[in-house]
């Protein structure tokens, strides 16, 4: 029944359209405004262009201050500090230069709109202001492309050697991770050796792997640099750290890193936020199929003393899953069960 | 489609021997070679695919905007694609989101506009009868014709479209298991593709090469309207460029059907370890984008040409800077080529190369501060007329700046970090090509469409299908800069998962409201369209007062279009309000010796030398008639 009133009032709206559109056309014919040049309509139009202008300018004033927190996420790492006030510099310039041009692009329609006997200026060129405005965009287009060539230069610099290493592995859908361990040194691994109890695919062999230890979340401590090591198992992933404005694709078959220094610890940033449930978030910006939407990690940024204890307590791979040395070559086998002796005492 | 045009075929082809055509139907409105109909067709095809491309949006902007409506009263369309409890389903908004930008960008902003217009007016506008081959331009629809079927095909069959997005990044197009639009979906995509390349060659031969060769006696480059300097470079880019895109999606083939491994290494998806090792994902990036980024000046430099072109006539002014226009058009072509990796800055590639990348990407905002500024001294002390043509190009003017603006950000790779694959850049591109070109589009058709179906589109309806369509797109995109400062990422199904992107639920439903009302509000230049094309107003042989050569053709031009002589050129196109000339516009054909009160000084030394050539030429003429 619905359906039926829903398609009648379409009808109803469409005919009473068509009838206004038939009348309007046959009152210009007989006016013979068709004639003409420029119709009132002109006019309209002209002041719509101003009007357009106006309203909107309001609209975006009123909404860029109104939100502002809210699109303006709070800073985490130092290299953001750097790169978000890049952007700010870039939003003062381009938002001048979108204002300028926008005011004559659209006060010129009604300052010089139609007017019956009036002649157009014969104005085909003037090279001294085409080299103005070549130059001038031109110097500033340097100014902003060295001040962010510097600032990339600095974050994609190598990373201290004393940088904390965290190596995050995409899958679909979820990022697991992996801490070096005591001797800050990630073990070799190999997508072959994947299995469902080793699903990093650690080769555990490698002597520097047996200390290797997984954890559900990111911890990682404040003020101290940070290296993530970054890989994917199956098709691209993309870490994106919101607040440490961080980001770089993961790809399987090349690593990939970006270093960085946090700068508030998780409970800070509650408190500043006001929001107690706040935690860093980890998300996936490459388009990866079906679960693209929710492979959410969280990130806890600690202070250094905590760090150290926690980083102290966590359990090595082999430790958690004692069967992982079957099968191991022998001297590396012995270590493990040092290790696991260790860890029982 | 043309039942109007019958009447006045016969005065036409009234004296036009050379050229007598005894067309039926089939060689008239389908396997034509006539480049007029060809750019008809193009249309046609071009705006059923905006349809389809512009419905999948509203498709997904439901889902993005109202998280919670059922959408159980699409299942009749979308049938299994829409779960039990009347979701949408998470791969089928992939696919849509991909089938989108894949129809938008390829079948309606490159096909449905340079291919809609450069057959079109290259003819019409250079003086030439045809294009330089008319069978191979019949050719190149019928391959975008077929690929657009296979297209829409894929829409529809058991596994889904392609749905890794439109630039198609393996591992993820090369991988069934990963996703199920890469099986036979992504097959068929690859294939229309490749159908979809080759029509695009076929068609930038033709244009190039018409260009060249068949200028009529006077159209020296310098006297080209810049829509044919458009149409031009757009077509060496796509020269240029598309085939590697075919070399790209070549090697995918090879890699999804025949176990080699360029674009894939250590893999190990659904339970299994793939045995490919030493590709590189990476690999396919820099040769997509070596064709993704020209196509960006694919799509956007028809739509500059055709604003030019309607900015100067309606201005009643010359477009300012004809000559600083050409050299930023050659400047853009130039570069559009080596800036490419300024999508690949978080891909992991050398970040030695993206500094390279940034420099490049930031010389190219010149060229277009250039046109912009250039496009504003047109306007200032004109004496402006807004026809709907005019409306869409003041429109793109402005997309253009706005997305263009933003891209400063973008191609900036320290502030790139946090927005790259935000739904900033899906502002911003959405703006600066999308939008603009799309306008661009509009304007042409309101333009020309009195040259191509001899009737007028009722202005009333072009005012109000602009100030809906121009304030819609607008509150469509400028909240996405919003969205995307906040950092939400592009292609996600939901933002429920994440506590930063749990808020702005009030401006999604707003964009996706703004979206739906300027999809449907599209309807009102349809209807224009097509009632027009059999019941507007019959035009007059030249109703924008315009320069250019396509106006001095009978009001519906026959195959071959100018009965008789092709008519000589003797001056720019951009004569207009000229001081000293009667009428506020001269057109090309007018010689200079027959306005000796409105010619410039350095015009008046020419006019010597054009009477000799004149004279040469009347001789030429009579001993050729005392042959007959």
């Amino acid at each position: 029944m619905y359906g039926f009133l829903i398609g009648v009032g379409v009808l109803l709206i469409l005919s009473i359209i068509w009838m206004v559109y038939r009348i309007q056309t046959l009152v210009s014919v007989v006016k013979g405004s068709d004639k003409k040049i420029a119709s009132g309509s002109n006019r309209v139009n002209a002041f719509l262009f101003v009007l357009f202008l106006i309203g909107t300018s309001i609209l975006m004033f009123w909404y860029s201050y109104k939100e502002f927190d809210n699109y303006q996420m709070p800073i985490a790492s130092e290299h953001g500090v750097v790169t978000d006030q890049l952007f700010w510099v870039t939003m003062a310039i381009t938002g001048i230069v979108f204002l300028i041009t926008h005011v004559l692009l659209f006060v010129f329609p009604y300052k010089y709109q139609y007017k019956e006997g009036r002649k157009a200026a014969f104005y085909p060129d003037n090279n001294k202001l085409e080299i103005i405005w070549t130059v001038v965009p031109g110097i500033v287009l340097a100014g902003l492309v060295i001040s962010g060539w510097m600032a990339w230069s600095d974050i994609t610099a190598p990373a201290p050697e004393k940088a904390h290493v965290v190596e995050i592995m995409g899958y679909q859908f979820a990022w697991e991770v992996r801490y070096p361990g005591t001797d800050n040194v990630l073990g070799d691994y190999d997508y072959r050796l994947i299995t469902a109890s080793n699903s990093h695919g650690v080769d555990f062999n490698d002597k520097n792997a047996l200390d290797d230890f997984p954890s559900p979340i990111v911890v990682i401590p404040k003020g101290e640099p940070v290296l993530f090591k970054i890989r994917a198992r199956d098709v691209l992933h993309s870490v994106f750290a919101p607040h440490m404005r961080l980001k770089m694709d993961a790809v399987p078959g090349m690593p990939t890193r970006f270093w960085f220094v946090p700068t508030k610890t998780t409970a800070e940033m509650r408190e500043e936020t006001g929001n107690p449930e706040f935690e860093y978030e980890i998300a996936c910006t490459e388009i990866c199929g079906r679960g693209h939407f929710g492979m959410r990690k969280v990130i806890e940024v600690v202070e250094p003393a905590a760090y150290q204890k926690w980083y102290s307590e966590q359990k090595s791979f082999i430790q958690q899953n004692p069967a992982l040395t079957a099968g191991l070559q022998a001297d590396v086998k012995e270590l493990a069960e040092i290790q696991l002796e260790e860890s029982k005492k | 489609m043309a039942t109007s045009s019958v009447a006045h075929h016969d005065t036409a082809h009234d004296d036009h021997h050379d050229h007598e055509h005894h067309d039926n139907f089939i060689t008239k409105y389908i396997f034509t070679q006539d480049h007029k109909m060809i750019g008809k067709q193009f249309l046609v095809t071009g705006m059923f695919w905006a349809l389809i491309g512009g419905f999948l949006s509203v498709l997904f902007r439901l889902q993005l905007g109202f998280p919670d409506l059922s959408l159980e009263f699409l299942r009749p369309l979308l049938g299994g694609w829409i779960d039990e409890s009347g979701k949408l389903d998470p791969t089928f908004y992939l696919a849509l989101v991909t089938m989108h930008g894949t129809i938008m960008v390829f079948f309606v902003l490159t096909a449905g506009l340079s291919g809609t217009f450069s057959n079109f007016l290259i003819p019409l506008q250079i003086g030439a009868r045809d294009m330089a081959s008319g069978f191979m331009n019949m050719l190149s629809y019928w391959f975008f014709f077929v690929s657009g079927v296979i297209m829409f095909i894929s829409l529809f069959i058991k596994t889904g479209p392609a749905g890794g997005g439109w630039v198609v990044y393996p591992p993820l197009s090369a991988l069934e298991q990963a996703i199920p639009g890469s099986g036979l979906g992504m097959t068929l995509w690859l294939i229309a593709m490749v159908f979809f390349i080759a029509s695009s060659l076929m068609g930038g031969i033709n244009y190039i090469t018409t260009i060249i060769n068949l200028r009529t006696k006077g159209m020296s480059f310098s006297r080209l309207p810049l829509t044919i300097w458009a149409f031009f470079l757009t077509a060496v880019i796509g020269l240029l460029s598309f085939p590697v895109l075919f070399g790209a999606a070549l090697l995918l083939v090879f890699d999804r059907s025949f176990g080699t491994s360029f674009y894939l290494a250590d893999i190990y998806v659904a339970g299994e370890a793939l045995p490919n090792t030493g590709g590189s994902p990476v690999l396919f990036q820099h040769l997509f984008w070596f064709l993704g980024h020209p196509e960006v000046y694919i799509v956007l430099l028809p739509a500059l040409g055709i604003t030019s072109e309607v900015i100067a006539t309606n201005s009643r002014k010359p477009i300012f800077g004809y000559k600083a226009m050409i050299v930023s058009m050659l400047g853009i072509t130039v570069l559009s080529f080596v800036v490419w990796a300024h999508h690949m800055f978080v891909s992991g590639m050398n970040p030695f190369l993206g500094s390279i990348f940034m420099f490049l990407t930031l010389i190219i905002a010149i060229p277009s501060a250039v046109k912009v500024f250039n496009y504003l001294t047109t306007l200032w002390r004109g004496n402006l007329i807004f026809t709907p043509a005019m409306l869409f190009s003041i429109g793109l003017v402005s997309f253009f700046i706005s997305g263009g603006l933003t891209g400063i950000f973008l191609g900036n790779s320290a502030i790139d970090i946090q927005l790259h694959d935000t739904y900033f850049v899906v502002a911003h591109f959405h703006l600066v090509m999308g939008s603009a070109s799309f306008f661009g589009m509009v304007a042409g058709v309101y333009h020309w469409f009195p040259k191509m179906f001899g009737r007028m589109m009722d202005a009333k309806l072009g005012y109000v299908h602009f100030w809906l369509t121009f304030t819609g797109v607008y509150l469509v995109f400028f909240p996405m800069h919003y969205i995307g400062i906040a950092g939400f990422p592009r292609r996600y199904y939901s933002w429920t998962n994440f506590a930063f992107t749990e808020h702005y639920t009030d401006l999604n439903m707003f964009v996706s409201a703004a979206a739906i009302i300027t999809f449907f509000g599209q309807f009102i230049f349809l209807f224009n369209f097509f009632y027009s094309m059999y019941r507007g107003r019959k035009t007059t042989p030249n109703p924008w007062r315009s320069n250019t050569l396509e106006w001095t053709t009978p009001i519906e031009p026959g195959h071959g279009n100018w009965p008789g002589e092709i008519p000589t050129v003797y001056r720019w196109p951009y004569d207009y309000s000229k001081p000293g000339a009667a009428e506020d516009f001269i057109p090309q054909t007018v010689p200079l010796s027959h306005t000796p009160e409105s010619n410039l000084p350095h015009e008046q030394e020419q006019v010597k030398l054009e009477l000799e050539i004149m004279r040469e030429d009347s001789e030429v003429l009579v001993a050729n008639e005392s042959k007959h």
